[in-house]
């Protein structure tokens, strides 16, 4: 991940321009492209309803299914003439943040488990392994479907709900990490110097997997948006009005032929959203992983 | 233990489970080492040379995987005896860096990637005094541990990644974490064999001034014995984890009276290499055995050249003092010690 480089002193303030994760990411054309096109769909979706001349929940019936850019409706109107740009940007406020808040919790509870599995081994290792194959068993969209069935949609039950079923890839991943890196000298220097387990666990060895818990966090937020989508389609996520790419869509399907754009926006949305994720997803992954420079 | 004496392990047996069974890989260590005094430990791989480091300092596999028993005695910070083998994990905590410390054999991968050198040197030091984070004093000391262990321009090191530093320093630094509490004793196992020759005197002078210094104990574990007879005062030879030959540097080395020891002392090169044809290196044939399935008799006779049908496959020696202070286990001692007379 390093190589030999000389001491820098602190006043470089721009070494890290030379750093060599940072280069390999920017080699990666594709992740950078993903960074940008998640800045600029996070910039909207944050500032982007304050320059629009409509609300996302004003309905204008007179004004229905406008085709875009028919006066101020620069992405046209809904069947309730709802302003299609106004809902779409407050949708990826609702969409980015149940994605980023799901991954933030699956990436705690996954890393938890992962780096306890993992360090401990034996039968409470075992046990826990077993715990997240369980899990795994079941098909996720099922099981956010039960769950969504069972409970009242809202933003932060939906978030609650994808984070509980997408934790498992990352503590697998954290785990076998751990379980490498737990073998390694400084693990034994560590004890040597009077560090509990504890410390071990999370001071020592989990900063060490840091690179791969990066790359499954960046690879669960797409996820967790794709599943929001998919249950706010079925109609067990995000409820109107509230708007959300998943609900948008699922709006959009009565009207396909008569108004393809209000499918055609959100879909784009969603792709790009998703497709941004994985690339910078791929990106960090080579990036982070220093034989990649061999090839 | 007497006062002088800083460690005093006695009667260490070590046992790993195996199925049902115990398979004993450590029989009967006793040593005492003194303060301000090097005993070096030698033996080849396997022999239970780090196995009993290990055990002294609690880092086994816990109860039920391995057994240990005997006692392994240190003083406490306040004088009062301790003995390790009877403690348990929490208390041993309190012990580990700061009455007894380690150095290991791989400066390059006991340093944690990604933390700062100076960070790692305060985080021993805040294990054992309780200083938060920020506390300046932790960071005042770690700059002169630095300093100490003989590092350039300790200041701009301490905030440096273990990779920007080369062996040899990495190795002062991790000689830096294990003085962080001034223990007791220091085990240092085979400390210099990951470094080149040059880079190895200096870390051997370094450790013999600190010790000059502090007078603590360090037990030496190494195969090498042109660095026992650098650092060491006393020598303790071990083959297939028992004690087979020991007593102080001058006795062991210039009149080795255990064949083992004999064959050991053989095999390290010289410039002129008595008795053998140039460029041949001594070896001795075989390995050492599986503790599983140890031999009869002398655990070394399959391997022995001098080893007699009848008696030394029979006959368990016993550790018998020879003169003063040189302790050796072979039951033939007296024979060949008047045939290496003879050939003289």
């Amino acid at each position: 991940m390093t190589t030999a480089t000389h001491y820098l002193p602190a006043s470089r303030r721009w070494a890290w321009l030379a750093n060599p994760t940072l280069r390999r990411f920017m080699r990666h054309k594709l992740a950078v492209l993903g960074v940008v096109m998640i800045t600029v769909l996070i910039l909207a979706c944050v500032f982007g309803p304050y320059l629009l001349h409509y609300n996302d929940l004003s309905i204008d019936i007179r004004n229905r299914f406008a085709p875009p850019f028919t006066g101020n409706h620069y992405l046209g109107t809904d069947a309730l003439g709802r302003d299609t740009a106004a809902r779409l940007l407050n949708a990826g406020r609702i969409s980015l943040m149940v994605g980023f808040c799901a991954m933030l919790i699956s990436i705690v509870i996954g890393t938890l488990i992962g780096v306890i599995a993992g360090y401990y081994r034996g039968w409470i290792g075992a046990g826990l392994m077993r715990f997240v194959d369980a899990f795994l068993s079941f098909p996720s969209v099922f099981l956010v479907l039960v769950l969504a069935a069972f409970t009242k949609p809202s933003p932060m039950v939906i978030t609650l709900i994808i984070a509980v079923t997408s934790w498992m890839e990352i503590s697998r991943i954290v785990e076998a990490e751990i379980r490498s890196l737990r073998e390694r000298d400084f693990t034994l220097a560590a004890r040597m110097i009077g560090a509990s387990s504890r410390w071990i666990m999370f001071r020592e060895l989990m900063p060490n997997a840091i690179g791969p818990i990066i790359v499954a966090a960046t690879l669960t937020i797409a996820n967790a948006i794709l599943l929001e989508a998919y249950i706010s389609f079925l109609g067990y996520g995000i409820q109107p009005p509230l708007p959300s790419w998943g609900n948008m869509l699922n709006a959009a399907q009565q009207y396909l032929g008569k108004a393809p754009w209000l499918a055609i926006i959100p879909g784009l949305a969603i792709t790009l959203a998703v497709t941004s994720f994985n690339f910078i997803g791929d990106g960090l992954r080579d990036a982070l992983d220093g034989r990649s420079d061999l090839k | 233990m007497n006062a002088d004496e800083k460690i005093a392990v006695a009667h260490l047996n070590v046992a790993f489970r195996k199925g049902a069974d115990y398979v004993p890989v450590v029989h009967d260590i006793t040593f005492t080492i003194g303060a301000g005094e090097t005993l070096a430990l030698v033996g080849e791989s396997g022999s239970g040379k780090s196995v009993t480091s290990l055990a002294i300092m609690k880092l086994l596999a816990e109860a039920p995987k391995t057994r240990i028993d005997g006692s392994a005695i240190v003083a406490d910070r306040h004088g009062a005896p301790i003995d390790l083998v009877a403690m348990g994990e929490q208390q041993m905590r309190h012990v580990r860096g700061n009455r007894v410390a380690m150095i290991f054999q791989e400066p390059l991968t006991s340093l944690n990637p990604v933390h700062r050198v100076g960070d790692q040197i305060a985080e021993a030091i805040r294990f054992h005094q309780s200083l938060s984070k920020a506390d300046a004093r932790a960071r005042a000391r770690a700059l002169a541990l630095l300093e100490q262990v003989g590092i350039p321009e300790p200041v701009k090191r301490l905030d440096c990644y273990p990779h920007e530093l080369s062996g040899g320093m990495r190795q002062r630094v991790m000689i830096a974490i294990a003085l962080a509490m001034e223990p007791d004793v220091l085990i240092a196992d085979e400390p210099t064999t990951a470094l080149d020759v040059t880079v190895q005197a200096q870390i051997l002078d370094l450790l013999r001034n600190l010790q000059k210094k502090n007078g603590m104990a360090i037990l030496f574990i190494t195969h090498n014995f042109g660095v026992v007879a650098e650092i060491a005062d006393r020598v303790m030879v071990m083959y297939a984890g028992r004690i087979v030959e020991q007593g102080s540097v001058s006795q062991v080395l210039s009149s080795p009276r255990m064949p083992y020891t004999r064959g050991l002392l053989a095999a390290v090169p010289r410039f002129e290499h008595a008795g053998l044809a140039q460029g041949e290196l001594g070896t001795i044939a075989g390995f050492v055995p599986d503790p599983s399935t140890p031999p009869s008799g002398c655990a070394f006779h399959p391997r022995c050249g001098y080893s007699i049908a009848g008696r030394c496959d029979q006959q368990a020696p016993v550790l018998e003092e020879i003169e003063m202070g040189h302790q050796l286990r072979c039951v033939r001692w007296r024979e060949l010690a008047t045939e290496q007379e003879g050939a003289r």
